[in-house]
């Protein structure tokens, strides 16, 4: 067992593995992102299987880390090997909870576009899944990428013991406290009233709208949002358009239509 | 003494997505070398179509974790160009200050992560923590940096939120930019001791003879747009770029393969180099110097010292590009526009080489057809090529087969391959 010691307390490392399927491999890059607390953050970390970052694969782990959604069969076999280890399966980043923008090309038929991309060539493909489509997921952390502020806390209260939570208020509500001017106002149609916070509203700060990454927050009041939008004369084809962006407004796309 | 070789690397580790290698040699002569990329495709170039422009480089930004910022600014210059938007000036600077950020975090993640492991004889960078304490602080500053430069300019490191058709929807405050250029200008010791350690290694001996391909455009090192130019001779322009790639496919890997005047060809650092040396920094000179490169350089390992050499030109032209932007008004940053039918490439030198994105639109300002082709596509017909001669030559000098297995898992990580980026 390899231990650390805070504060007189002596806490196990966590056994922990990283997985990429479909994806861009953002998120995990963010695990080596704030560089200034980075080796603070390695610490908390027994890594044993990490293929981006390490030759050396130890396959006893029991926290596994997935990034990306599922569009290939060998992938599924991989995540149920995976499943069968772990004892806690985290769904990582924004393909691996919704599918993510990987989702887009299930609007497509799907030889359509092998050919149009492979002309001539047999290329396995299926249509894109979240994780949860095929295992259990036992802690889900939204992003396009993950906010890794946000993936320090989980861990350290993984390597605790503690409750783990996301934020159930929206993004507006972090947009507002930055003072930013509401995208609305601007004459955009922007989910940041409807979307999960704790991105610290990165993109509308940015001047741009929230396109939903971190899903649907908590008791979101879906009639009104839409309400918001037709009473401004927004335009429909833009509402669609967003909330498929990252698929993560599935359930309430259809009944958009 | 004529000897048998079995090569068969499957998953090859400390690069970015997932690819095998394996090559066979028998009584001395090579049979065969594959380079084959296993990555899922993703189609982005399917799901683009009918996507409103405005929101099409948010999308390509995501086929890249690490150079997220080239596919927006890829797409953006393109669709700029097919809808003939011309960036206020101040957009354009704030826009190579974010390319700036990427390739130094890019270059630093690489050189630091995934490459000093194998010249310190360790699995990862991990037990370097320890023991090599200066060189890893150095190098997680200058990450640090990188990434701070592309939040101030682009809003966030990775998927980018100010990057937008037309300028950006938002310029840094002048306050940022003067922090930004403080710690420019106090990095610049870790980029020393970076240079330092990397001057105490022995690079492999190994030289094939190849073609170079970059953006060059005349005046400054190359970033976003300008000529095609490959150190054979040849020079086309930016729309021209399926003349430069001659793209194909091969039924072992979903990443395609290009080619030009050869049987392969390399983009990245040190084809910008070989083709831009000129417009290097003095300092970059310098210090290419030290490491005794010129162009043309045609060891792949050299690859590595040359994004070294970039991210020393870098620091002194972020500093200078932040020079110029704190004299500028920082209100002009976006150009209306109204959409248009049209098609364009729009072509930039991502961390790892040239980013061709191709895109249509149609009279609503939709995108109508999109192709992309990634800088490790274009490397794919090197590497094997490489992979080949390389076991050749190392069973020539007598060694071992965990020594060529370990050179051509190095010789594959000089090329920075970012793998699902090329399936896409």
């Amino acid at each position: 067992m390899i231990s650390m010691k805070y504060q007189g307390f002596t806490f196990e490392k966590l056994k922990i593995a990283s997985f990429d399927f479909t994806c861009c491999e953002g998120c995990q890059l963010q695990l080596a992102n704030r560089e200034s607390s980075l080796l603070d953050f390695l610490e908390l970390l027994d890594i044993r299987n990490f293929r981006e970052l390490s030759t050396e694969k130890n396959n006893d782990y029991d926290i596994a880390l997935i990034e990306g959604s599922l569009s290939r069969e060998d992938e599924v076999e991989r995540l149920q090997a995976i499943r069968r280890q772990a004892k806690t399966l985290i769904a990582f980043g924004t393909c691996a909870c919704f599918g993510g923008v990987n989702s887009l090309k299930n609007k497509f038929p799907l030889q359509e576009s092998v050919a149009e991309v492979y002309p001539g060539m047999q290329i396995d493909t299926m249509p894109v899944r979240k994780i949860s489509d095929v295992v259990k997921v036992d802690l889900s952390i939204p992003g396009c990428p993950v906010n890794k502020e946000e993936v320090e806390r989980i861990m350290v209260h993984l390597a605790t013991g503690s409750l783990i939570t996301l934020p159930n208020y929206p993004v507006c509500f972090e947009c507002k406290a930055q003072l930013n001017t509401c995208m609305f106002e601007l004459g955009e149609i922007c989910l940041g009233p409807i979307t999960r916070g704790g991105c610290n509203a990165v993109c509308t700060s940015g001047k741009t709208p929230c396109l939903g990454c971190r899903g649907p927050s908590e008791e979101i009041n879906m009639p009104a949002f839409i309400e918001l939008v037709t009473e401004r004369k927004l335009s429909p084809d833009d509402l669609q358009e967003k909330m498929a962006f990252y698929n993560a407004f599935e359930e309430f796309c259809d009944h958009e239509a | 003494m004529k000897r048998d070789l079995t090569l068969d690397i499957r998953h090859l580790t400390r690069v970015e997505g997932h690819a095998n290698i394996s090559i066979t040699v028998k009584d001395g002569k090579l049979l065969d070398a594959r380079w084959a990329v296993v990555e899922t495709p993703r189609f982005f170039e399917v799901m683009v179509k009918g996507m409103s422009a405005e929101r099409v480089p948010f999308l390509t930004s995501r086929i890249c974790g690490i150079c997220s910022i080239s596919h927006a600014l890829a797409s953006i210059r393109a669709l700029e160009r097919a809808m003939t938007i011309e960036p206020p000036d101040v957009a354009k600077q704030i826009r190579l200050l974010a390319m700036h950020g990427e390739t130094l975090q890019s270059h630093a993640l690489h050189l630091f992560f995934l490459v000093a492991p194998d010249f310190t004889g360790h699995g990862s960078v991990l037990p370097l923590i320890t023991s090599h304490p200066d060189l890893i602080k150095a190098g997680l500053r200058l990450k640090e940096l990188g990434n701070q430069i592309s939040t101030v300019s682009a809003g966030r490191c990775t998927h980018p939120v100010s990057l937008v058709v037309g300028g950006v929807s938002k310029a840094p405050e002048k306050q940022q930019l003067l922090q930004l250029r403080t710690m420019i200008r106090e990095s610049k010791p870790a980029l020393d001791t970076a240079c330092s350690f990397f001057r105490t290694l022995t690079i492999p001996e190994f030289k094939r003879e190849t073609e170079f391909i970059s953006l060059c455009n005349g005046s400054r090192y190359p970033s976003i747009g300008g000529d095609i130019i490959s150190t054979d001779g040849v020079r086309r322009n930016e729309n021209e770029y399926l003349l430069m790639t001659n793209e194909y496919s091969r039924d072992f890997s979903t990443s395609k393969f290009t080619r030009l005047s050869r049987e392969s060809s390399v983009a990245g650092a040190l084809a910008r180099f070989n083709n831009n040396y000129d417009l290097l920094h003095p300092r970059a000179k310098e210090a290419a110097a030290a490491f005794a490169l010129q162009p043309v350089c045609h060891n792949p390992f050299m690859n590595n010292i040359a994004q070294l050499i970039e991210c020393v030109h870098i620091l002194e032209d972020a500093e200078e590009l932040i020079n110029s932007l704190v004299d500028m008004e920082l209100q002009e940053i976006k150009t209306p526009y109204a959409p248009k039918a049209g098609s364009a490439t729009g072509a930039v030198e991502a961390p790892r080489g040239i980013l061709y994105h191709h895109l249509e639109t149609s009279d609503e300002g939709k995108v109508v057809r999109a192709d992309c082709i990634i800088p490790t596509t274009q490397n794919n017909a090197n590497i094997e090529y490489d992979l080949g001669a390389i076991a050749e030559q190392a069973l020539q000098e007598g060694k071992n087969d965990r020594e060529i297995e370990k050179l051509c898992e190095m010789a594959v990580r000089s090329y920075d391959p970012c793998i699902s980026c090329s399936v896409h």
